[in-house]
C-alpha cells in the first residue's frame, strides 16, 4: 500500500540525518566542527591528492637461483668435510648435482647430502631437498616445489616487513603496503615528493657483506676468466683505477649482524655511514681482522664494492665505518637500508602510477566544478520537466541520495579517484530515472481512467519492479568492475555500488513518503504530471 | 503557463511505428558493427589493433613535466633519443598552469624490456634535470610489459563477465528469447563504442574499459525497462500481434527514454568539457553509449524478438516470475 507510515518516515529522516552528519565534515574546514561531530573527510585517492604507486615483484626466480648456489657451496663443503672425492660438481636444470669418483663411496655421500635436507617448518612431512642417485655415480640434489613455494612466500612476506620498516624510516604520510597475488607488492605513498628516492629506496635489496680480498690469484689472470673456485669477481665502485676485486665468496660478517647504522662524518669530513656489531658480529669480524692484519678486505653492498680497505690492526670493539662515495643524503639512505635489513630476493618495479600534488589538485577542482554544473543541470530539467512540486521531490531526493552517497563513501574510506568522481555525476544523472519511472507510470495510470490516488499506488508499485530489475544488473556490473578492475577503476566501481544501494533506497523511499505527506495534505482532484 | 511543466508537452501517447524501419536499420546496425569490427581490430597487431592504446595496455612510460622556462622539443627527443629507447613521442600540452603549454612537456617512449621498467625513468629524469633546469613533475607512468598484457586480459574478462552476467539475470527473469535480445543488443552497443574508439583514435585506457562497462550498465537498464514493457502487454493484449506489442511497448515507454537519456547526457556533457583532459574520452564514450544504447533497445533487442519468435498465451516463456516479486498491483 502506497502510503506515509511512521517507520518509513523514521527511517528516511534517519537516513538523511546521517548523511547530513557524515558528509559534513568535507564541506567545512578542518576544527570547525565541535569535538564529538564527526571528523572524517573522504579518502582522496592517490590520482587526487597526488602520491606514488609502485607494484613491485619479488624476483623469486632469482631466489631460487641463488638458494643453488648456495647448495653447490654446501655440497663441496660437505663432501670436503666426509673426504669424499669427486668430480663435475654444477648446477643442471635448477638443480646441483656431482660425480662421486669412488664407486664404494656412494652410499656415505647419499647419507652425508641427505643431512643438507630438513624437513618444511610449517609442513613436516615434506622434505626441502629430493636427493637422487643415478646408476653413474652422480648424486642429483634439487629442492622440491614445495620448499620453493614456501620460499617464495616467506620471501614476500619478509619483503612486506622490511619495505614497511625502511618507508617508516622516511616518515611519509602512512604508506600503505599490501601483498597482491603470489608474488606481488604495491606500495601506495600518498604526498612522496621524490618517487624517485622512494624508489631507489624500495628498489635496493641492501644486502651487506664483508668479505676478504682473494690475492691468490693475480687480478688481470682472474679478469682474463681464471677465477678460482669459491672466489668471485666483483664491480668497484668510484675506483676507476681498480674496476673490479676478486674476493673470497664465502663472508667473514652480514649486514644481519648489525645492530645499527647512522649517517656520520669521517676524519676528513666526508659523508660515512657508522655502524656497529652485535656480539656474534663483533666476534666473527674480530678473529676475522686478527688473523688477517695487513691484508685487504672489501664491504660490499648487493653485489657491488663499496670500499677496501687494508685492515691495519685487529679490530674488536664491533664498531666501523664505511667511506665511500656518498652524499650526506645517500649515506643517510644507506643507513636506513642497514638498519632495516636486507630483502631476502630482488625486487623489481613492475608498474610505477606518480601523480604531482598540484595535478591532483587541478583534478579536484575541475571535478568539483563538473560535478556542481552537472547537478544544477539536472536540477532545472527536473523543475523544468515535472514542476515544482514533483521536480521538487525528485531533487530532495537526489539531494539525499548524493548526501548517502558521500557519507557512504566518507565511512567506507574508500578512495575517490577522478573516474569515481565520474561515477558519482553519472549515478546521481541517472538515479533520476528512478523518479521517472515512477512518475511515467503514474501518468500512465491516470491516462488508463485511474483516480489520482490508485494511479499514483499502482504506478509506484508497478515501477518498483522496473527499478529492481533495472538496477540488480547495475550491481553486478559495478562488481566485476571492482573484482577485477584495477586501481581508480576499482574506485569508480566502488562509487557506483553504493550508489545503486542509495539510488534505489531515495526512489522507493524518499520518493514515497514526500508523495504520500503530499497527497495527504493537499487531497489533488488530478495530478499536476497528468 | 501552458508550457510547463514540459511533460505535458510530450503527447500523452504517441503512435510512431518504429517495427515498420526495424529491416532498414538491423541492416544498417549489422553493417556497422561489422565496419567497427575491422577498424578496432585492424591491423591485427597485437596488442591493440586499430585502437589507439595508452600506456595501460600497450605498456610503456609517460613523463609530464614542466620547466621553467618554454622547452625545445627537438633537445628533449634528442636527450631521450640518446637512451635508445626506440619509438620517443614528445608534445606539449596545456594545463591551468601553464595555459600557453609552451613549458609542460608530455614525453613518452616504450618501457626497455631489459631490467626494472622503472628504473631507465630515473635514468631519463635525471638527465633532463640536468640539462633544462628544475623540473616539475607532475606525472609519471611507467607499465611494465607483465603488468600491460594483465591489465588487458582483465578488462576483456571483466567485458565477457559482464555481457554473460547480463545474459544469465534476462534470462533468467524474462526467459530466453529476451535474454538473447539483450544480450546481442548489448554486444552491439560494446562493438560499436569500440568503433567509436578505433574510428577517432581516442585513446584506450583502463578508464575506457569502466566507460564500457557502465555503458553495458546503462544499456541493460533501458533493455529491461523496455522488455518489461513488452512482457507486460504480452499478458495485457493476448490477441495483438508482436510487431504491434512491441510498437505499442516503445511509444508508451518513450517519454520516460527520452527525459533519463537527456539528464545523463547532459551531466555527462558538462563533465566532458569541464572535466579536465583525462575524463574527456570517459564522457564522450559515455554519451556515445547513452545514444546508441537507446536506439538498440528499440531497434535491435526488440526486433530480434519478432525474429527469434516468443511463445505466447501460456504463462512461462515470457514471464517466469520468482514467487517474492510477485506481489503486484490487482488488476481490475
Amino acid at each position: 500500500m502506497f502510503r506515509a507510515s511512521r517507520w518509513k518516515v523514521a527511517l528516511v529522516t534517519v537516513a538523511a540525518l546521517l548523511g547530513l552528519l557524515f558528509t559534513l565534515p568535507n564541506m567545512v574546514p578542518t576544527g570547525a566542527l565541535p569535538g564529538w561531530m564527526p571528523s572524517q573527510r573522504l579518502n582522496l585517492g592517490l590520482d587526487l591528492q597526488g602520491g606514488s604507486y609502485l607494484l613491485l615483484e619479488v624476483d623469486t626466480a632469482a631466489l631460487a637461483r641463488e638458494r643453488t648456489t648456495d647448495l653447490i657451496e654446501d655440497v663441496r663443503r660437505e663432501l670436503r668435510d666426509a673426504r669424499i672425492a669427486y668430480t663435475g660438481l654444477g648446477q643442471a636444470n635448477g638443480a646441483v648435482s656431482v660425480r662421486i669418483v669412488d664407486p664404494a663411496q656412494v652410499a656415505a655421500a647419499q647419507r652425508v647430502l641427505g643431512a643438507l635436507s630438513q624437513p618444511l617448518p610449517d609442513n613436516p612431512a615434506v622434505q626441502t631437498l629430493r636427493v637422487q642417485t643415478a646408476p653413474d655415480q652422480r648424486v642429483r640434489l634439487a629442492y622440491t616445489p614445495e620448499s620453493v613455494e614456501n620460499d617464495g612466500r616467506r620471501a614476500v612476506d619478509q619483503s612486506i616487513e622490511i619495505i614497511r620498516r625502511r618507508i617508516d624510516e622516511l616518515g611519509t604520510q602512512e604508506p600503505s603496503i599490501t601483498r597482491q597475488g603470489a608474488t606481488r607488492v604495491v606500495v601506495q605513498a600518498p604526498g612522496e615528493s621524490d618517487p624517485e628516492r622512494l624508489k631507489n629506496l624500495i628498489g635496493q635489496t641492501a644486502r651487506l657483506t664483508f668479505q676478504m680480498v682473494d690475492d691468490t690469484v693475480p687480478l688481470q689472470e682472474a679478469a682474463a676468466g681464471r677465477v678460482p673456485p669459491g672466489s668471485v669477481l666483483l664491480p668497484q665502485e668510484g675506483r676507476p683505477d681498480e674496476p673490479v676485486l676478486l674476493l673470497q665468496r664465502r663472508s667473514l660478517v652480514t649486514g644481519e649482524m648489525l645492530t645499527d647504522a647512522q649517517a656520520t662524518f669521517d676524519q676528513n669530513g666526508a659523508a660515512a655511514v657508522s655502524f656497529r656489531f652485535n656480539a656474534q658480529g663483533a666476534r666473527a669480524f674480530g678473529r676475522a681482522t686478527t688473523a688477517n692484519v695487513n691484508k685487504r678486505f672489501a664491504i660490499v653492498l648487493d653485489n657491488r664494492v663499496i670500499s677496501a680497505p687494508n685492515i691495519q690492526e685487529p679490530i674488536t670493539g664491533g664498531n666501523g665505518q664505511i667511506t665511500g662515495n656518498f652524499t650526506v643524503e645517500t649515506a643517510n639512505d644507506l643507513a636506513i637500508l642497514l638498519r632495516a635489513g636486507a630483502l631476502p630476493a630482488p625486487l623489481t618495479v613492475e608498474e610505477q602510477r606518480t601523480v604531482g600534488a598540484e595535478l591532483g589538485q587541478d583534478a579536484v577542482d575541475a571535478g568539483l566544478l563538473s560535478t556542481a554544473l552537472g547537478m544544477v543541470c539536472v536540477v532545472v530539467f527536473m523543475i523544468l520537466a515535472y514542476g515544482w512540486l514533483f521536480g521538487g521531490i525528485a531533487i530532495v531526493a537526489l539531494t539525499i541520495n548524493g548526501l548517502m552517497l558521500l557519507s557512504a563513501m566518507t565511512v567506507t574510506q574508500a578512495a575517490l579517484t577522478l573516474p569515481g568522481i565520474a561515477g558519482l555525476i553519472l549515478t546521481l544523472a541517472v538515479a533520476v530515472d528512478a523518479n521517472v519511472l515512477i512518475y511515467e507510470r503514474m501518468r500512465d495510470e491516470v491516462r488508463a481512467g485511474r483516480s489520482p490516488l490508485t494511479a499514483m499506488d499502482a504506478g509506484f508499485n508497478r515501477a518498483i519492479i522496473t527499478i529492481f530489475d533495472a538496477n540488480i544488473t547495475h550491481l553486478g556490473v559495478a562488481a566485476i568492475m571492482f573484482f577485477l578492475g584495477a586501481g581508480p577503476v576499482k574506485g569508480f566501481a566502488w562509487t557506483l555500488f553504493i550508489g545503486v544501494f542509495t539510488s534505489v533506497f531515495t526512489a522507493v523511499m524518499v520518493t514515497q513518503v514526500l508523495l504520500g505527506w503530499w497527497f495527504r495534505a493537499a487531497k489533488p482532484k488530478v495530478l499536476p504530471i497528468a | 503557463m501552458s508550457w510547463w511543466p514540459l511533460i505535458k508537452l510530450l503527447p500523452q501517447k504517441t503512435n510512431l511505428r518504429f517495427v515498420s524501419v526495424a529491416p532498414i536499420l538491423g541492416a544498417i546496425s549489422a553493417l556497422a558493427c561489422v565496419a567497427s569490427l575491422f577498424l578496432t581490430l585492424y591491423p591485427l597487431t597485437p596488442p591493440c589493433g586499430g585502437l589507439n592504446c595508452g600506456v595501460d595496455f600497450r605498456g610503456g612510460t609517460v613523463l609530464e613535466f614542466t620547466a621553467p622556462q618554454p622547452v625545445d622539443l627537438g633537445r628533449v627527443r634528442s636527450l631521450a633519443g640518446s637512451f635508445g629507447l626506440g619509438d620517443v613521442s614528445v608534445q606539449n600540452y596545456a594545463s591551468p598552469t601553464d595555459p600557453s603549454g609552451l613549458r609542460s612537456v608530455s614525453l613518452r617512449f616504450q618501457t626497455p624490456t631489459d631490467g626494472s621498467p622503472a628504473a631507465t625513468v630515473t635514468r631519463v629524469r635525471s638527465t633532463l634535470t640536468q640539462a633544462l633546469g628544475a623540473l616539475t613533475f607532475s606525472r609519471t607512468d611507467v607499465v611494465g610489459p607483465a603488468v600491460s598484457s594483465e591489465l588487458l586480459r582483465n578488462g576483456v574478462i571483466a567485458l565477457l563477465v559482464a555481457i554473460a552476467l547480463v545474459l544469465g539475470y534476462i534470462w533468467f527473469r524474462f526467459g530466453f528469447t529476451f535474454g538473447v535480445g539483450a544480450v546481442t543488443a548489448l554486444a552491439h552497443d560494446v562493438i560499436l563504442t569500440f568503433g567509436l574508439f578505433a574510428a577517432t583514435g581516442l585513446e584506450f585506457d583502463l578508464n575506457s574499459i569502466a566507460a564500457i562497462l557502465t555503458i553495458i550498465g546503462y544499456s541493460i537498464n533501458d533493455k529491461v525497462v523496455a522488455l518489461d514493457r513488452v512482457r507486460e502487454n504480452l499478458r495485457k493484449y493476448k490477441k495483438m500481434p508482436l510487431g504491434e506489442i512491441i510498437d505499442l511497448s516503445v511509444n508508451e515507454t518513450l517519454s520516460r527514454t527520452i527525459i533519463t537519456g537527456f539528464t545523463g547526457i547532459l551531466a555527462l556533457m558538462v563533465l566532458a568539457i569541464f572535466g579536465g583532459e583525462e575524463l574527456f574520452p570517459f564522457s564522450v564514450a559515455m554519451i556515445f553509449g547513452i545514444v546508441v544504447g537507446t536506439y538498440s533497445s528499440v531497434y535491435v533487442a526488440a526486433p530480434l524478438l519478432m525474429v527469434l519468435g516468443v511463445r505466447r498465451g501460456d504463462r512461462d516463456a515470457a514471464e517466469p516470475l520468482p514467487p517474492s516479486t510477485s506481489a503486484r498491483v490487482a488488476r481490475p
